[in-house]
């Protein structure tokens, strides 16, 4: 069969590979998405002391090393039967949320901000970064890039160090918030609030009244019907610190909620022998394959996936914009992949609003960091959501306190079926017989796994949004017929 | 002056290093106006085939970070070796393994059947596990080989600087790349950083004699915040890694865990602290020692956390 | 493997074990002919690194013999050398590297036939292990 590689994608999770295979009459007979990197935290981490984990594990990514780190520390508090402290909760959260404001940021702006901003149809050469603040303005940009630096600087403050932080403890954190900082937190977290209204309206503004780009959002080329998964607090509402894991089922009806301990009743991964990441699946409703559907145990854990699982957002301004998407998009739950841009900015303005709250807090800067567990540690999970979706951290100790065995289950590990399936069906509708295969093929691939939101984002700063993209169509004899690159 | 042509890749790492190269903020406008970047996944569109294309020693300087973890890791250290007049080594990850090398206390078997058939969640009564070349019913698809060792990027290619640090804070990737936009580079095989001794220079923190009688875990204790925290008991790595990094860590309470490498003109990071913290116990009577180093309950993964494929040793032993 | 002969490495204190095993020489007391000794003034002065290297060149055992307790010319070097050798065994024990190839002992300078003794027993145990072979394990050139 011909085969089309895209060999390596780029600006997504560091390292991957799309197959597509052609039958005869050039339409396509099947895809694969590979991803050809493994390093084994799940194993190297035994022998471990526990306590080290948040450290450990938080080198699994880079970019969002605080969902680690915080998974992490949540686990050994369940490991060590130790609630940490109130104050200590709140700063938790706090950096938590100053590292959504970030995160989001750079995604929606460097990866995403060129599909959008700039429509489906633009040249090629606009749709990088550039495109973007030719089209929005300097000014705009400057923002994104001081957001982003502020955030770190948050980030820094609290957790010790801007990329890696240390100060997850079972039982609480290692550093407290001073007043002077507490007061240069509040500050940023008002500006984090103006900045996501911004984006907002840029994104109304520029994506929801341009027609092409609408129609692509609602076209079925770019739509799934799956089970969607996301931590909801008590009032079922949005949040990314704590809380039960809520899924909904493709219609929107709450199919479980459960408690991080009980992870294992839901929650399976199946493996593939070509590729090294395994696919979660929800276990009730068991394997069916790469398909999505209400009988597909396929779930998604996005931005998106949070919204519609959840019955609400827990901040004011959050909430009106969550209840106009879902107004302009149709109701609940809304299964336009692409619209998963748009729930990531009402996160932003949710992280942020929540940032602001955390840093109003009476208690923020209170003294009681700190709970000293005084059982030994057993065994724990702990459950938060990572920019990328759900984050699960499964730990069981040794009786020296050391990692007996260790289960990760990580934010985009959750959506590797469906982000496969969303290449399919976009590479699917595209190629097809006897069409020759458009320019716009490139672009349309690539925006179906984008706003999955890769654990490898891009950072600020540089460059052209340009993903290479590189086809190659080889005849019945493997010789070269057509080079598509970009 | 002609702009230099700038690479950078990761192998098996984090991406905390892409991030880290632009958390120099400003400064990108001076590395921008010197450098043109042909070569970076992440960001850009050029392939492995472009590199593939490019002429031997086209490619002034290439900031490589990660680790050498498998056959695709181990062709683009090579690849980007023939294409680069200068190959760096960036962050902890290329310099000695760093946390990917802890894999080196296994080996692939033991990594491959944990990952895919034992761990709590995999549904795997086939008991699959990744092949590098896999039939499928539309035709053939292949996978890197994933080696038995973690290896770095001087034990794979000849690599001509070093930057150390998990990742490297701002002032240190600085150093480096400023040294190549002026061309003022230091004598081949040197350890760019803005320090050669211990991070102890770099702790405000206030040091006495050492004497301990136990070892604590930082969960045990909450630490006087101004004193030594080895002095108070904590595994501090601090001792035996080398500084520049400005203390970060025991500043934010928490002892130092090694990132920064061993301090300048020592070849074994591990074996550095382990003398270290042996030197400071508190006694003769071989039973209370062997009392006070049960509280070290991780030796091996304390002193070469980050280190493991760098050291002597490089990995632990299979057979006995 | 009967044609293997272990590589001992043993590092000596000049004024208690190297006397030792002379005193094993001039007395020819039978001895395995397996050991290269290596003279340090103290057994404090053996750095971890020192064994680690001595395995990484070749070496199939490493033996530290110092004064017996108590005994130390510089009264505390031994002690020094008992804290970091305890903590270095069981490192290396996590290494995959077992106490019958490091070994840490105290041998005085009158007796010849301990030095004999440890090093023969140690010489038999690492014959029965087989050769170290460090660089095939580690993978790298």
């Amino acid at each position: 069969m011909r085969k089309i590689t895209i060999d390596p994608i780029t600006r997504l999770e560091g390292h991957g590979k799309i197959t597509i295979f052609l039958k005869d009459d050039g339409s396509v007979a099947n895809v694969y998405l590979q991803i050809p990197e493994l390093r084994g935290f799940e194993k190297f981490c035994e022998g471990r002391p526990v306590e080290e984990m948040p450290q450990i594990t938080q080198r699994i990514c880079g970019v969002c090393p605080e969902a680690h780190h915080v998974a992490a520390t949540k686990a050994l508090d369940a490991m060590f039967h130790t609630e940490p402290t109130s104050t200590s909760k709140k700063i938790r959260e706090l950096l938590y949320s100053a590292f959504f404001v970030t995160d989001h940021t750079t995604h929606f702006y460097i990866l995403a901000g060129p599909d959008f901003i700039m429509g489906p149809d633009a040249p090629v050469a606009q749709r990088n970064i550039l495109g973007v603040i030719a089209k929005v303005g300097m000014e705009l940009a400057g923002q994104v890039l001081n957001t982003r630096k502020e955030n770190h600087w948050i980030i820094q403050t609290v957790g010790g160090r801007q990329i890696h932080p240390v100060f997850g403890l079972p039982g609480g954190v290692s550093k407290r918030i001073s007043e002077e900082d507490r007061a240069k937190i509040e500050e940023i977290a008002k500006r984090d609030v103006a900045f996501a209204q911004l984006s907002l309206k840029v994104f109304a503004d520029i994506v929801l009244k341009n027609k092409a780009y609408v129609d692509m959002i609602t076209s079925d080329t770019f739509t799934h019907q799956t089970y969607y998964m996301g931590l909801v607090d008590d009032k079922n509402r949005v949040n990314f610190y704590d809380g039960k894991v809520r899924v909904v089922d493709p219609a929107g009806k709450e199919f479980v909620k459960y408690s991080p301990r009980d992870y294992l009743e839901h929650i399976a991964e199946h493996v593939e022998p070509w590729s090294y990441t395994k696919f979660p699946f929800l276990k009730k409703v068991g394997w069916k394959g790469f398909v999505d559907g209400k009988d597909s145990g396929v779930y998604r854990a996005t931005p998106l996936s949070r919204l519609n699982a959840a019955d609400g957002m827990a901040t004011p301004l959050a909430q009106e914009e969550y209840e106009k998407m879902y107004s302009t998009l149709g109701g609940k739950p809304v299964h336009h992949t692409l619209a998963t841009h748009w729930a990531r900015l009402i996160e932003i303005l949710y992280a942020a609003e929540r940032l602001l709250e955390l840093s109003q807090d009476r208690e923020i800067t209170g003294p009681n960091i700190r709970n000293i567990p005084t059982a030994k540690p057993t065994e724990g999970v702990g459950i938060v959501e990572a920019p990328r979706g759900t984050l699960t951290h499964h730990y069981v100790a040794d009786e020296k306190g050391c990692i007996k065995k260790c289960n990760l289950i990580v934010g985009t590990t959750n959506n590797q079926a469906a982000i496969l399936m969303s290449v399919k069906k976009a590479a699917q509708e595209l190629i097809k017989p006897g069409r020759d295969i458009p320019e716009s093929l490139l672009n349309q691939v690539e925006m179906a796994w984008r706003p999955y939101d890769p654990c490898m984002s891009c950072s600020t700063h540089t460059l052209p949004g340009d993903m290479p993209l590189d086809i190659t169509v080889l005849d019945a004899g493997g010789n070269p017929v057509r080079r598509l690159t970009r | 002056m002609p702009k230099l042509k700038i690479a950078l890749y990761w192998a098996a790492s984090c991406g905390g290093c892409e991030i880290a190269t632009l958390a120099i903020g400003d400064k990108i406008l001076k590395l921008a106006e010197a450098a043109d970047i042909v070569f970076w996944p992440v960001a850009i569109d050029a392939k492995y085939k472009d590199v593939e294309q490019m002429p031997d020693g086209s490619i002034d300087a290439c900031l490589f970070n990660g680790a050498i973890r498998n056959s695709e890791n181990e062709h683009l250290a090579k690849l980007l070796r023939q294409k680069s007049k200068i190959l760096i080594a960036y962050g902890s990850c290329a310099h000695e393994g760093c946390i990917p090398g802890l894999a080196n206390f296994f080996d692939a078997k033991s990594i491959l059947e944990n990952t895919y058939i034992n761990t709590a969640s995999s549904d795997n009564d086939a008991e699959i596990i990744p092949q590098t070349k896999v039939l499928v019913p539309e035709g053939e698809l292949e996978l890197p080989e994933f080696y038995n060792t973690v290896k770095t990027l001087a034990q794979t290619v000849d690599v001509d600087y070093f930057v150390p640090g998990c990742p490297p804070e701002e002032s240190t990737t600085w150093m480096a790349l400023e040294a190549l936009i002026s061309g003022i580079l230091p004598p081949k095989g040197t350890v760019i950083a803005p320090a050669s001794t211990a991070v102890c220079n770099d702790c405000p923190r206030i040091k006495h004699e050492k004497k301990i009688k136990a070892f604590h875990r930082p969960y045990e204790i909450v630490p006087e915040p101004d004193i030594c925290l080895l002095e108070q008991g904590l595994l501090c790595c601090g001792v035996g890694t080398r500084g520049g990094c400005g203390a970060p860590c025991p500043q934010a309470n928490m002892p130092c865990t090694g990132c920064y490498g061993p301090v300048e003109g020592v070849r074994d990071q591990g074996s550095h602290i382990l003398t270290a913290w042996a030197s400071i116990i508190d006694s003769n009577d071989p039973d209370e020692i062997q009392k006070i180093l049960d509280g070290i309950v991780d030796p091996a993964g304390y002193f070469y956390r980050y280190s493991l494929p760098d050291s002597i040793m490089k990995r632990a032993r299979t057979t006995p | 493997m009967t044609d293997f002969e272990p590589k001992i490495v043993a590092f000596l204190c000049n004024w208690c074990s190297y006397r030792g095993a002379d005193l094993a020489g001039t007395s020819r007391i039978k001895c395995a002919a397996n050991v290269r000794a290596i003279r340090v003034m103290c057994s404090g002065r053996v750095e971890p690194a020192f064994v680690l290297r001595a395995f990484e060149l070749g070496a199939d055992g490493v033996l530290v013999l110092g004064c017996h307790p108590g005994d130390c010319h510089y009264a505390e070097g031994n002690y020094k050398a008992l804290r970091r050798m305890d903590l270095l065994k069981r490192t290396l024990l996590q290494l995959g590297v077992g106490e019958d190839r490091f070994r840490l002992d105290w041998v005085s300078a009158s007796e010849g036939d301990r030095f004999s003794h440890i090093v023969n027993e140690m010489t038999e145990k690492v014959r029965a292990l087989g050769p170290f072979k460090a660089k095939e394990e580690a993978g790298v050139a």
